[in-house]
């Protein structure tokens, strides 16, 4: 436990760290031991039940399940690693998805694109104001991002309520239920949409000022402050995007289920959460990764539909998943904990 | 008011002023800030030069934090004057401070654990890289690391990795980092406030070799502290505030304890026959 070694190496002068050093890097995040896990439940399920879990259709299935809720915690992922937290996603998902549903009857002519074009800026639209609702209370009055967020995710959904007069809209334009329903070279449009979606949030966040700030923020934010990083109007625009994906999301959500699903939102932030806590993202910020979080999405979607197939009762994944996140939170505290001992 | 500052610094036999070669690097005149009824500054003036190693010292409420953060662009001063390379200059936030070479190091660390040391050294200033990417913000990680190695490597500064966060390092090697970042980036004056407060015996040797080496490179430091073997060890010039004003500037040869905290609480003043600032207002 000396403080610093007596004769510490020179630091490398190589511009990026050498092959290796990124190798171990990468082996000993929680990403990768997830990544295992993953890897090991799907070879688990092909070989036990060869001829439906690793079925096309079956697999199509899985990622057709995960696309929506991909979107969402992407959009989760940068509000955690900047620690702040959204509970709204949900309602905000809803509300998105009732608001653009009504201007998309008013437009009327059902098949076309037009039409969901405009649905598409209107959910977008709301999905961000609902984010910037929740940004403001956050970084101007300093209410908390628990507080705010709970107060938004109850606000938005009793305004999609209202809205709708208490039931679903279920006249969605074609041209949408085409897209949710549609492939491409046999591939879903909707998983191909939520792929490109968490491409471009992996690069903006691992790659970009963006999102370097956005670790930076959730790291040390007065450190960020004094370094000059507007860290409230970062954190505004964080929850923007958070609300933006929500409303994204609400498009997607309405393609695939043609009606406005009221009710079915509930558990979407504590599954995003879920996710992203599982992909090695800290509660206390700072730290986290996209590919991570896909592993985070897709570890429950195979647990539930492997569980399914096998004849196992699904409510077991609800029980598993329970335990198997606090032992992820608990592996990477002592992970954590030895490495800041050194 | 503001003219006593002057003759309260006609010093004993062990002092001279400020006046020892060519234009200070940056200078404060008069300088007063109230909060409310409140005076923190009554007057102060203070000069920091290059190559030199300036410590601002005084007891607990004499008013250095106030006077720090009025040098490094946090507050503006109520009345009073700041000159950098001798041409008047208004800090309105530390981002001009800093536009002008001026970085302050705080006392509690001011760095991102979750990030590696490279992260840290650029933090708000990222580079990224050339032409169109640059534009959509893209890093140049490459160039941010191996600018980073070059400034350890001129600061004598070994970290055991460059590539893991920071929070793997010691306490000691935390602070060079932020230390090093400050250095970096400093054209004229770094502010280090109580650099070592949070160190053991080893790393506060090991950083006040680190604050000299910053001091080689040719610029200002200006070092707040409270320790005051820290001060006599590293320091060229002191500069003591007592209740709002400064009431000396030492120069340190063979400066001890006693003179400091002598010149700190007032006892020195009786000594030199020196009236009470309160009394001479």
């Amino acid at each position: 436990m000396s403080d610093i070694p007596v004769s510490a190496p020179a630091p490398s002068m190589d511009d990026l760290p050498d092959f290796s050093t990124r190798v171990r890097g990468a082996v000993s995040s929680s990403p990768f031991y997830m990544g295992v896990v993953l890897l090991l439940l799907v070879a688990f399920f092909s070989f036990t039940h060869p001829a439906t879990f690793a079925s096309s259709f079956n697999v199509r299935n899985i990622f057709l399940d995960a696309s929506v809720l991909l979107v969402l915690a992407v959009g989760t992922t940068y509000i955690m690693i900047a620690g702040g937290f959204d509970l709204s996603i949900g309602s905000v998902l809803v509300f998105s998805g009732v608001a653009a549903a009504q201007v998309m009857l008013m437009v009327g002519s059902t098949d076309n694109l037009g039409t969901v074009a405009i649905g598409f800026i209107v959910a977008l639209a709301s999905g961000a104001a609902w984010g910037a609702f929740n940004g403001f209370c956050i970084t101007r009055l300093r209410v908390s991002a628990l507080i705010s967020t709970l107060g938004s995710m109850g606000a938005a959904l009793g305004a999609a309520y209202l809205l709708s007069d208490g039931s679903d809209i279920r006249t969605v334009p074609d041209a949408l239920i085409a897209l949710g329903h549609g492939t491409v070279g046999g591939v879903p449009w909707l998983v191909v949409i939520a792929a490109l979606v968490t491409l471009v949030g992996g690069v903006v966040l691992h790659m970009t000022v963006f999102g370097r700030h956005t670790f930076l923020v959730g790291s040390n934010p007065e450190a960020s402050r004094r370094a000059g990083i507007n860290v409230s109007r970062h954190l505004l625009k964080l929850y923007m995007l958070s609300g933006l994906l929500a409303g994204f999301a609400a498009m997607l959500s309405l393609g695939r289920f043609s009606t406005t699903t009221l009710e079915g939102h509930a558990n979407d932030p504590l599954e995003a959460i879920t996710a992203v806590v599982l992909g090695g993202t800290a509660l206390t910020g700072g730290r986290g990764s996209i590919i991570g979080t896909v592993v985070g999405v897709f570890i429950p979607a195979v647990l539930a539909n492997g569980f399914i197939i096998m004849g196992v009762q699904p409510f077991w994944q609800m029980v598993v998943i329970g335990f198997v996140v606090i032992a992820a939170v608990y592996a990477d505290q002592i992970k954590r904990g030895r490495g800041e001992r050194l | 008011m503001v003219g006593e500052g002057d003759t309260l610094m006609t010093m004993p036999p062990t002092t001279q002023s400020t006046s020892r070669h060519g234009t200070p690097i940056l200078q404060a005149r008069g300088i007063t800030k109230r909060f409310g009824h409140v005076e923190a500054l009554r007057g102060v003036d203070f000069d920091a030069h290059a190559g030199e190693i300036t410590a601002l010292i005084g007891d607990n409420g004499a008013g250095k934090s106030t006077m720090v953060k009025i040098l490094s662009g946090v507050y503006a001063p109520t009345s009073g004057e700041l000159l950098v390379d001798g041409a008047p200059v208004r800090f309105g936030s530390p981002a001009d401070a800093h536009a002008l070479g001026i970085e302050t190091v705080y006392q509690d660390l001011s760095v991102c654990p979750d990030l590696n040391p490279s992260a840290n050294m650029y933090m708000g200033r990222e580079a990224v890289l050339p032409g169109l990417l640059g534009k959509l913000g893209f890093l140049d990680n490459a160039t941010m690391r191996r600018e980073s190695a070059v400034a350890f490597k001129r600061l004598k500064v070994a970290l055991k990795d460059m590539d893991a966060p920071i929070a793997s390092l010691s306490g000691g090697q935390r602070q060079s980092v932020a230390i090093c970042r400050s250095a970096m980036w400093a054209k004229r004056v770094v502010f280090m406030d109580e650099p070592t407060a949070a160190l053991g015996v080893v790393q506060t040797a090991r950083t006040l070799d680190l604050v000299r080496r910053i001091r080689d490179t040719g610029v200002a430091v200006v070092l707040i502290s409270h320790n005051m073997r820290d001060v006599i060890q590293v320091a060229d010039t002191v500069e003591v505030l007592r209740l709002g004003r400064r009431i000396a500037s030492l120069r340190n040869d063979g400066l001890t304890v006693q003179d400091l905290v002598g010149a700190m609480t007032g006892a020195l003043d009786a000594e030199a026959g020196l009236v009470e600032p309160e009394v001479a207002a």
